[in-house]
């Protein structure tokens, strides 16, 4: 599968990356190499394999019903631009 | 009887399917440690992993999986031993890790139905699609501040669960009542609080219409984030109209996701353009699948509670009461314990009669739910056994209700203190009559000429001197015996 320009301006647009015009040719090709190398994986005869969703050999760890974790507002927005009272301030967001 | 809109063109019928949003009753969040609990200060039930600093990772809480199970037991759904969680990606300000945890291709729950009960006294199934487990976003306050929006992440993170229902609602009646029911059902369960004014529980509505007879639907429309049950009508009213007049004046519905202004009364389309329907969901590699056994399964089954549908059966069945009555008893939980308490060892229709009709009243006006009621399931018991043993009349115990309603007393109290005990005391009523009948003459002439009515005025007569407390049986006997000399 080969990407277009059109396709990556949609994906940097939904990633919010920032890609100049002048690049986005350059980027299709390589992004269109990535794909083209995972695509080689289709090859793979896989009937009747299973697909498996993790490769070691655990299952899921779960956690009781307690509350452990929380009450440090200070952590939490000590990295944050900008803050009134408790609050996280980002630009305004129109609805 | 159908839901009908009557347009230039002919008759249209209204489609429609919802998604809940139930916010999970649980201590902690879903993949974190945090407090689940409403209406705390900003930003203080906020772990890491619920801020999405780099590195943090999610750790599922049992629990929560335990209570979406429960849910989709209560909805008579298969359960899914077999689910993944997925990331579902898209950029806004209450939602730090840039992607909602969530399971779009493999549900922990699958298909099921809600049945609901008409008006018309018949039934109907609606179908469910699929319930599903993901993380709820922060909050964003947009009216703080002129040029901010400020973000509180309390509720990111908190347990919700998905209720996606089959587009088998064909108006907003039926609308509000599958809403009603599932949080009924959610309540026995103890599932999710179904506090729609707290958020949580919530619902998305999706509209189409469709010429009555047409096969197959149209485009359709979805209305955001409806957190009552009269908007989710209001709005589907509203915006099933909308659809009529512009596929009649020649236009067509386009597939797009609108506002419900309920003040103006109108649906408007959002204008969030990046809420494209791109979410790029992958599996999220940070969450192994969620593998159950048929005995966990099993055993949560054993627990269930009896719910609305069961408990209504058996009052039918137990009680003999009406389907009706029936149903709006077993709608609340306490409601239904609260007639069980007062129907116990009594006349289980009286019960009902008195909980529906009277109760149900004050409460209304008073704007109380039944376990904030003034007059306790005992006492109103106390209050039937004081009718079935004579003490009072059903007429005087209305007015002892309304003095338990004021006081909160026992009902033997009031009646006691205030003397309303029911006079069934034949010489005392047979002396009322003899002195009524010596002194009015002309009217017990009327009677015996043939005129039924003038009794009416001599038990008005009897009440009066009795202040109502003659039993009205004994009166009935005495005063037809005595009237006809």
């Amino acid at each position: 599968m080969a990407l277009d320009i059109a396709a990556v301006r949609q994906i940097a647009f939904l990633a919010r990356i920032k890609v100049p015009d002048a690049e986005l040719e350059s980027l299709a090709k390589e992004l269109s190499h990535i794909i083209g190398w995972v695509e080689q994986l289709n090859e793979v005869e896989t009937e009747g394999v299973q697909p498996i969703y993790s490769v070691s050999e655990m299952t899921l760890y779960q956690r009781e019903d307690k509350v452990t974790d929380g009450d440090c507002r200070g952590k939490v927005l000590a990295n944050a631009p900008d803050r009134v009272g408790g609050f996280f301030a980002v630009p305004k967001v129109v609805e | 009887m159908a839901y009908v809109i009557e347009g230039e063109t002919g008759k249209w019928e209204v489609v429609c399917g919802l998604e809940v949003h139930a916010q999970v009753v649980s201590q902690a969040k879903l993949f974190s440690g945090s407090s689940t609990a409403f209406g705390a200060e900003p930003n203080t039930q906020v772990s890491l992993v619920d801020a999405a600093m780099p590195g943090m990772l999610p750790v599922i809480n049992a629990y929560c999986i335990e209570q979406a199970v429960r849910t989709g037991l209560g909805l008579k759904a298969k359960i899914n031993l077999f689910s993944v969680f997925d990331r579902k990606n898209y950029f806004y300000a209450d939602l730090p890790q840039g992607y909602q945890i969530s399971q779009l291709y493999h549900p922990i729950v699958g298909e099921g139905a809600v049945t609901i009960d008409l008006p018309d006294g018949t039934s109907k199934d609606i179908g469910i699609e699929r319930l599903h487990m993901e993380q709820d976003a922060g909050k964003s306050m947009h009216d703080q501040d002129p040029r901010r929006s400020f973000i509180d992440l309390n509720r990111s993170g908190v347990c919700l669960m998905e209720i996606v229902g089959k587009p088998d609602i064909r108006s907003p009646e039926e609308a509000g009542l599958y809403l009603r029911k599932l949080r009924s059902i959610f309540r026995y369960l103890g599932t999710c609080d179904g506090n729609m004014e707290e958020g949580s529980m919530r619902a998305d509505v999706n509209v189409s219409v469709r010429k009555v007879g047409e096969q197959g639907y149209r485009t359709r429309a979805e209305l955001k984030n409806l957190n009552s049950v009269r908007f989710v009508m209001q709005a589907i009213e509203v915006e099933a109209n909308r659809q009529v007049d512009l596929y009649e004046s020649g236009g067509t519905v386009v597939q797009e996701t609108r506002l419900f202004d309920s003040a103006r009364g109108e649906t408007r389309p959002m204008r969030r353009k990046e809420f494209a329907h791109d979410y790029r969901y992958f599996p999220d590699p940070d969450l192994l699948p969620v593998e159950l056994t048929q005995e966990y399964v099993e055993k949560i089954r054993c627990g269930l509670p009896e719910l609305p549908d069961e408990k209504k059966e058996r009052f039918i069945a137990e009680f003999g009461l009406t389907p009706y009555d029936a149903g709006v008893l077993v709608a609340s939980k306490r409601a239904s314990e609260y007639f069980e308490t007062v129907a116990r060892g009594r006349d289980p229709k009286q019960a009902a009669s008195w909980i529906t009709t009277t109760l149900y009243a004050v409460l209304n006006d008073k704007g109380l739910e039944i376990d904030q009621s003034p007059v306790s399931a005992e006492n109103l018991g106390r209050l039937l056994d004081l009718i079935a043993d004579g003490t009072i009349s059903n007429r005087l115990a209305k007015d002892v209700f309304f003095l338990m309603v004021d006081t909160g007393k026992d009902p033997a109290a009031i009646v006691e203190e205030k003397g309303m005990r029911q006079v069934s005391d034949t010489g005392a009523i047979e002396k009322i009559i003899d002195d009524l009948i010596a002194g009015n003459a002309k009217q017990v002439e009327q009677f015996r000429a043939g005129n039924e009515k003038v009794k009416g005025w001599f038990v008005g007569q009897i009440m009066r001197a009795t202040q109502g407390k003659a039993n009205p049986a004994v009166v009935n006997e005495l005063l037809v015996t005595k009237l006809k000399g």
